[in-house]
């Protein structure tokens, strides 16, 4: 079980006074198993969002709760995949996937099978004893997707995984994300400025305004995809063909794009 | 600096030159007697004690002795420095509170120079090996704590971040985050900490009775003998530039190392 609630949330950076609104009046429920993408242009507080379910930052006013308690550290329960892998460099795959399972002080015998499972999941088996600067950046984000998956968390929050990838290693790395999430579903909150990838990977999608960021439309996604068979795709590009796919991208892009013409008026 | 940068060989014959001028200046004042020998011995003069020292006795035992002595609480001091300071630091680093009790302490403290504690080491700790190896330690002590103190508090926040969403205790955080991101600048720490640590021995041997450098110093002195007096300064000179040529190739090769790990 695991549901993520914004209520009436504002972020105020800085004095209470005078500082820089970043979040303006965020409403959004997420359902136990559900995958939500949230989609900004750059600085509309989209990360923020995701970092106040993670306990990095407090909410200025109004609350965020999983699971219906208000988030108020940071914790295994809401593991978060980071843009830039924020990997132990000091640390083996192994090691790094490990940590979390010590703190756990789960036994030794069931963290090795653990993080035995984990390397499968992620294909990353005969890579567990190099060192994350000796892996490509694909690599490097398997191992932290399974650092967090291995902590069985509550909820699973990504900020821009894919962001600091290269186009094809983006496109494998989505593609076997959908596989993940439809087979072993758990609630997901996905943060991006990448609206295919958005659109892809999601049960819905929240568009959010610029400065201050505010939630403008939210688009259910799951009905479309399951009436229109995605899943059946095993490639990304034959999904993106797809009319009904075209159609919501293009929504979306229209969505964002009159937020920048807003800025220009 | 401006012109060409110049060649390996180039600088070496340039700090010959160097040395060849300072010592030519030094026989000059000396042998032409412009300074009175008794007080500016001749090169040969130091060369030709510090050979004569190696073996025979002065203040009760030979140069390497003294040396030994000397080099034995220099150890003790930095080793103390090196144990409390990078731990003290890391800690100060993770634990703000801490950090806001022991800042302003240590920020009044450490501008007290190691000289300036000696009548207080001797007073407290004795002339035996305490009063010295505190006094070591004065000087050795900031450059570990300061370091230690820096790496912990500027690791990459997303590392932190990524330990305390992992649930990693403080404990397990500071020995497995802060100092493994921590060791580049404790390392450095550590090097200038070895040479303050030796730049001090001869404030903390002014008040040693037994042996040491400095306590041949002050003896030589006593008695006038400037030829062993610069003796003992050329061997303090000489070992701080091994301590220091050592520590950088220890430092070079824990970089190499970490090139190929991290």
């Amino acid at each position: 079980m695991g549901s993520i609630s914004f209520r009436n949330v504002d972020k105020v950076f800085g004095p209470a006074t005078g500082g820089v609104k970043a979040l303006d009046d965020i409403n959004l429920e997420i359902a136990d198993k559900e995958f939500v993408a949230i989609v900004g242009p750059s600085g509309c507080g989209k990360t923020t969002c995701l970092r106040m379910v993670a306990g990095f930052e407090p909410a200025t006013s109004g609350v965020v709760s999983v699971n219906g308690r208000a988030v108020t550290e940071p914790g295994p329960d809401r593991a978060v995949v980071f843009q830039q892998f924020a990997l132990f460099p000091w640390k083996t795959v192994r090691q790094n996937i490990d940590l979390g399972l010590r703190n756990k002080n789960l036994p030794i015998g069931e963290r090795n099978d653990l993080i035995a499972s984990a390397l499968k999941l992620m294909s990353l088996e005969s890579h567990a004893d190099a060192f994350p600067h000796q892996l490509s950046g694909g690599m490097q984000q398997r191992v932290a997707i399974a650092r967090a998956y291995v902590l069985d968390p509550v909820v699973l929050l990504m900020d821009e995984p894919f962001g600091a990838l290269d186009a094809q290693t983006r496109v494998v790395m989505q593609e076997e994300l959908v596989r993940l999430a439809r087979r072993n579903p758990r609630t997901v909150l996905f943060i991006t400025h990448a609206v295919e990838e958005a659109v892809y990977l999601a049960d819905r999608v929240a568009i959010m305004t610029r400065r201050p960021g505010r939630i403008k439309e939210v688009l259910d996604i799951r009905a479309i995809r399951e009436a229109e068979g995605w899943d059946s795709h095993a490639r990304i590009e034959d999904v993106m063909d797809l009319e009904s796919f075209v159609h919501l991208r293009t929504h979306i892009w229209k969505s964002l794009r009159e937020e920048k013409d807003f800025q220009h008026v | 600096m401006n012109g060409r940068p110049l060649s390996f060989r180039e600088s070496a014959l340039l700090g010959l030159l160097g040395l060849a001028g300072f010592i030519g200046l030094w026989s000059f004042l000396s042998i032409s007697g412009i300074v009175p020998r008794q007080f500016l011995p001749t090169p040969l003069d130091v060369a030709s004690r510090f050979a004569q020292l190696l073996t025979s006795p002065f203040a009760g035992a030979t140069l390497p002795v003294h040396l030994a002595s000397s080099f034995r609480r220099y150890a003790y001091g930095v080793l103390l420095a090196a144990g409390i300071g990078v731990p003290l630091g890391l800690l100060m680093g993770w634990f703000r509170l801490l950090d806001d009790i022991v800042t302003p302490i240590f920020d009044g403290l450490r501008f007290i120079a190691p000289i300036a504690w000696v009548p207080f080491a001797a007073l407290w700790f004795g002339t035996g090996i305490g009063g010295p190896v505190m006094i070591i330690f004065a000087g050795a002590f900031p450059p570990c704590l300061i370091n230690a103190y820096r790496g912990a508090r500027f690791v990459e926040p997303r590392l932190i971040e990524a330990g305390r969403m992992l649930g990693t205790p403080s404990s397990r955080m500071i020995l497995e985050v802060l100092l493994p991101a921590a060791i580049p600048s404790i390392i450095a720490g550590l090097r200038v900490s070895a040479g303050l640590g030796w730049q001090s021995l001869v404030g903390a041997e002014l008040i040693v009775a037994a042996a040491g450098v400095g306590f041949l110093m002050v003896q030589a002195q006593g008695s006038v003998q400037t030829t062993t007096v610069m003796v003992g300064m050329i061997a303090i000179g000489l070992v701080g530039m091994l301590i220091d040529v050592l520590l950088r190739q220890g430092e070079a090769w824990l970089r190499r190392r970490r090139g190929l790990e991290a």
